[in-house]
């Protein structure tokens, strides 16, 4: 009992990692989907989410639309000689059985043009579409402006 | 005298061939390493630039002190804030001996980060980090200064992003350059590299 006591505190002061939402169409499916909080609307905000493909054939993340941005687009970092640049993603493959992050550095969506701040804590609904799975509603976490990755934990 | 003559040319002729081999080494030492463009020591630099509290910084002002420095802008979603969190982190990793670090983002796209906007922005991260921004040729001197590239591309709505060299500059107290952190670089080497600027 003794033991117990500072093994309780322990588990109270651990963050509480919630569970990732995860989001269904077909054989695709999409968590851990977060952004970061705006600085007003000025500036494009940022759109990182995980996608797995639990089906036999490639499919392909085409791109997205939702009420916050008036023009979302897939963009992705790339480096080359040192220069960072952010080309325009026309799609982004998801083969088969495999599982494709969209994360700092890398393949993104970029909200732009956004039609309210983004405000920590609240959720922002996005139309993912993709290439054989169709349409995919996610709602997509608004962390702090200093999160560098998803707050949830994978139900996986 | 004839001999003399023979001694002068031949002397001529070793310090040519001397000459042509001290080339040849530092042309290959050269072609050895891929990016030679590293950045000038901060003591062969002559930039002035504008803080982001609306006072003329000079880099002469830096003297005495190891610095970090990198170039990114405020309307970038990605590889900017991404970068300054992890320099956000590594100075809470240093804790306290950070405060003898000067550390600076230079804005690549001054028509939008006045100083106002750079203010709002790093409040955000770390307050030692400190904004800079200039006229476009100011912002071009810098930038030539470190030997950066930044580009300005259109986007599909008539807005435009920019391309621009992502690496963190490190330089020593002397002004010497000391390393680059690349954007894809292992993160855990960036402490240990930043605690050989501030030994």
């Amino acid at each position: 009992m003794k033991n117990l006591l500072p093994a309780m505190a322990f588990l109270l002061a651990a963050p509480m990692a919630q569970a990732c939402e995860t989001f269904t169409s077909g054989d695709i499916s999409v968590q851990q989907a977060w952004s970061r909080a705006s600085i007003g609307t000025g500036r494009p905000a940022v759109l990182y989410l995980e996608i797995t493909n639990n089906g036999a054939m490639d499919d392909a993340l085409l791109g997205l639309t939702t009420p916050a941005a008036s023009m979302p687009m897939l963009h992705e970092t790339t480096v080359t000689d040192g220069v960072a640049a952010m080309p325009h993603a026309a799609s982004i493959p998801v083969p088969a059985g495999q599982t494709v992050a969209l994360s700092p550095g890398g393949f993104h969506g970029m909200l732009m043009g956004l039609t309210a701040p983004l405000v920590e804590g609240e959720k922002v609904p996005i139309t993912l579409t993709f290439e054989k799975a169709g349409a995919l509603d996610v709602s997509v976490d608004i962390l702090s402006m200093r999160a560098q990755e998803a707050a949830c934990v994978d139900a996986k | 005298m004839r001999r003399r003559q023979v001694i002068l040319s031949l002397a001529g002729v070793a310090g040519a061939a001397a000459l042509m081999l001290g080339l040849g080494a530092w042309k290959a030492r050269n072609r050895a390493v891929p990016n030679a463009l590293l950045p000038l020591p901060l003591t062969k630099m002559d930039w002035r630039l504008t803080n982001h509290l609306g006072q003329e910084v000079t880099v002469a002002e830096w003297r005495g002190r190891p610095a970090m420095v990198f170039f990114g802008f405020t309307y970038c979603p990605d590889v900017c804030p991404t970068t300054l969190l992890d320099i956000a982190d590594w100075l809470e990793a240093l804790g306290s001996d950070a405060d003898r670090l000067t550390v600076a983002l230079i804005t690549v796209d001054p028509e939008r980060d006045t100083p106002d906007v750079l203010a709002d922005y790093i409040s955000n991260f770390d307050p030692r980090i400190i904004g800079l921004t200039g006229s476009m040729g100011e912002t071009a001197c810098a930038a030539a200064d470190f030997r950066i590239s930044f580009d300005k591309m259109p986007t599909v709505d008539g807005d435009y992003t920019m391309n621009h060299t992502a690496g963190v500059f490190l330089f020593y107290a002397n002004g010497r350059f000391a390393s680059i952190i690349d954007f894809h670089e292992d993160r855990r080497f960036a402490v240990p590299k930043l605690r050989r600027i501030l030994a």
